[in-house]
């Protein structure tokens, strides 16, 4: 896969309509690999220019900020709008809701003002165009998905729709939890939980969720964040329906059902 | 003797009023010692949350069932205040009734629409009444409420039954007198649940009516002062603070975490050290430790909880057994407010007393357990955010203290050095793409 970076970008004189974001988990992580890809191969399939700025990309800080240590945070958004402005970017689009909600909300204040979306939304915009074309009678037509809200995606940034539209676009049956939309329960990772063992208590924050995905008796779990993705998936393995139930990514679900 | 009723009623009055203003005084100036917050940009959105959340009660109406039922106590409450209106002015001017004569239809009308709503706030305080005590609903027997708190909303509901009963039996002997001619008793005509009442009373003397007539109408408008009084002290302060908590609510995007100016100003300067200005002061302290460092608006927050634990019930932190509750959260941070308060009350001004919001009243175990997920500031009836404190006592934590589970140490250091929260090689950031 050949993914151009702003500075490649820059010694032709050329700009992308949109710069991928593809923050921490997208690069690093084998699983949310998977998905940067995915996303990558529609971006290429609709024959969208894009770019990512590569070695340049620094965690957003989401992290650390959330963890109290708001020195790290501000190097750290320091940094990466430097970058950003620098190359003069307009548009941004990431798979992760924690870098989205701190790239939209945090870095303007900050002097980063980017127009800056989630994936999930700019997927529903491909769809609604007509520059996704899925197939007839795809992968998925029929089956049970059942949506988990990301935290920072629904209740941060009242984005509840986008990602159902785009599932019920791949002609599935959207089977909802129990708590959903505003009430979804959180896989357990936001806050920085994600790189920290659980407090003591009785029952695993993501167990608690995935039951209720399972309850639902959908075959496949959507996700839209990696690090839910992570947490969905290891509750899943935990209760060993990991061959029965699969959790995957709105941008993978769609990637596979593409012509 | 009517004279003297009145000058006794116009004294309980004043008095009443005086403690009542003298203690919302002292709240006023304990919410001001939080620091200064600006709130009060976009007044028509603010309005739009003050007359949704707080008077339509928007987010009661998740659970519509309650909702209505909590409407019926709150409008009976307010619209009763009419009738404690003429209560207050019977009072002062020793009349019976004073708006009978000027209002006519409309007032029997008035008062029978009253005595609905009073029997409606019985059956309803029942029913809550029932739901904390019988039916054991999990997040009112959780541990957060143990003691006075659980006490608190049971005095409320009950004081709540007591005083409808005492208006509709006021109106049933009333009504007794009425139908026998007492000049004092004007006829204003039967009144449906005390017209049900009065046969009770039928056989009484004339003397013993009035006895209970008067009885019932000092308790009910003493009652009333009482409990004036109690609000302050009692998690009932919604009811009035529920209205400025969601005017001053926050109208930003909940995911932002707000900003330290201080800190985003220290790195600038680091990196470009020609910005930096000479005379530049370091911030005196960085998150908050005490209820002094939190914001006025987090302050009134805690002021305004009524302790109900919708945040805590949808916390996925503290319904999976962690020792984090939001709701404990916002009770803490009243109960240290005033404590601190009652220290300036005997010292004049604030002196140290070796204690902190951090640490005595919230541990760093509740605090590490939160997932930031916002489901507290979700529920929240009366915009309220938990969420806010809590993020804000990290920051001491990490700031001040260096308090952090090794792990977050690992998660810093591998930001700072590789630019991921993992120990990766920022060489490798765009592999993926390559492989």
């Amino acid at each position: 896969m050949k993914v151009m970076t702003m500075a490649e970008m820059a010694m032709t004189g050329e700009s992308p309509e949109i710069l991928f974001w593809v923050g921490c988990a997208g690069s690093f992580d084998q699983r949310a690999q998977k998905i940067t890809k995915a996303f990558a191969s529609i971006l290429d399939k609709v024959g969208m220019r894009y770019a990512i700025l590569g070695k340049e990309e620094a965690c957003t800080g989401d992290p650390a900020r959330r963890a109290g240590n708001e020195f790290l945070f501000q190097m750290m958004a320091y940094q990466n709008i430097q970058v950003l402005n620098g190359y003069g970017i307009k548009k941004i689009v990431t798979t992760c809701p924690h870098c989205f909600n701190t790239l939209k909300n945090e870095y303007p204040e900050l002097g980063g003002n980017y127009e800056v979306i989630h994936h999930t939304t700019l997927l529903q915009q491909l769809i609604d165009e007509g520059r996704i074309q899925l197939k007839e009678g795809g992968a998925f037509k029929g089956k049970k998905i059942s949506f988990h809200d990301s935290c920072y995606l629904g209740r941060a940034n009242n984005i509840y729709e986008a990602p159902r539209k785009v599932l019920e676009a791949l002609d599935a049956e959207l089977v909802e939890m129990k708590r959903c939309r505003s009430k979804g329960l959180c896989c357990g990772a936001g806050g920085a939980q994600m790189f920290k063992e659980d407090e003591p208590g009785n029952q695993r924050i993501n167990i608690e969720r995935a039951d209720e995905a399972l309850a639902t008796g959908a075959g496949f779990i959507a996700a839209a964040c990696p690090f839910c993705n992570t947490m969905m998936t290891d509750g899943v393995k935990n209760r060993e329906k990991e061959n029965e139930v699969a959790v995957l990514d709105v941008a993978e679900l769609v990637a596979q059902s593409m012509e | 003797m009517q004279y003297l009723q009145q000058i006794l009623f116009v004294a309980l009055a004043a008095v009443s009023v005086w403690l009542f203003a003298r203690k919302a005084g002292q709240i006023r100036r304990n919410i001001l010692l939080g620091k200064e917050e600006a709130l009060n940009d976009q007044p028509a959105l603010r309005w739009r949350n003050l007359l949704l959340l707080a008077l339509g009660q928007k987010k009661m109406f998740s659970n519509p069932l309650v909702a209505v039922m909590h409407f019926v106590i709150y409008a009976g409450f307010i619209i009763i205040n009419l009738e404690v209106l003429e209560i207050v002015l019977d009072g002062i001017l020793g009349k019976h009734r004073l708006f009978a004569e000027p209002l006519g239809e409309l007032y029997n009308w008035l008062i029978n629409a009253f005595e609905f709503l009073a029997v409606g706030v019985i059956l309803v305080c029942i029913v809550f009444l029932s739901r904390r005590n019988i039916i054991k609903l999990k997040r009112f027997i959780s541990k957060d409420l143990n003691g006075w708190p659980r006490s608190d909303a049971n005095y409320i509901l009950i004081t709540e039954i007591v005083l409808m009963s005492l208006f509709l039996t006021m109106n049933a002997t009333d009504l007794v007198l009425q139908e026998r001619g007492d000049s004092h008793y004007p006829a204003t005509g039967s009144f449906y649940f005390s017209g049900l009442l009065s046969p009770i009373f039928s056989g009484f003397s004339d003397g013993t009516l009035i006895a209970i007539e008067r009885t019932c109408w000092w308790l009910h408008i003493a009652g009333i002062f009482a409990f004036l009084n109690y609000l302050p002290y009692s998690k009932h302060l919604h009811i009035m603070l529920a209205f400025p908590n969601a005017y001053y609510a926050r109208l930003e995007s909940p995911g932002k975490m707000k900003n330290m100016p201080s800190v985003q100003n220290e790195v600038l300067y680091a990196m470009q050290p020609e910005l930096a200005p000479t005379d530049a002061a370091p911030p005196a302290r960085f998150g908050a430790k005490d209820v002094f460092d939190l914001s006025w608006k987090n302050l009134l927050d805690a002021y305004s909880c009524t302790e109900c634990g919708r945040c805590s019930a949808a916390c996925p932190a503290n319904t999976t057994g962690k020792l984090l509750s939001p709701r404990k959260i916002m009770m803490a941070t009243r109960d240290r407010l005033e404590e601190v308060g009652r220290n300036i009350d005997a010292n004049q001004s604030f002196q140290d007393d070796g204690k902190s919001l951090l640490h005595d009243y919230i541990s760093v175990e509740e605090l590490r357990a939160c997932t930031t997920c916002n489901a507290c500031v979700e529920e929240c009836p009366v915009s309220i955010s938990p969420l806010e404190i809590i993020t804000e006592l990290r920051r001491s934590l990490i700031m001040e203290e260096s308090n952090a589970p090794q792990e977050w140490n690992g998660m810093f250091s591998n930001t700072e050095n590789n630019f991921a929260p993992w120990k990766f090689s920022p060489e490798e950031r765009d592999q993926w793409a390559i492989q």
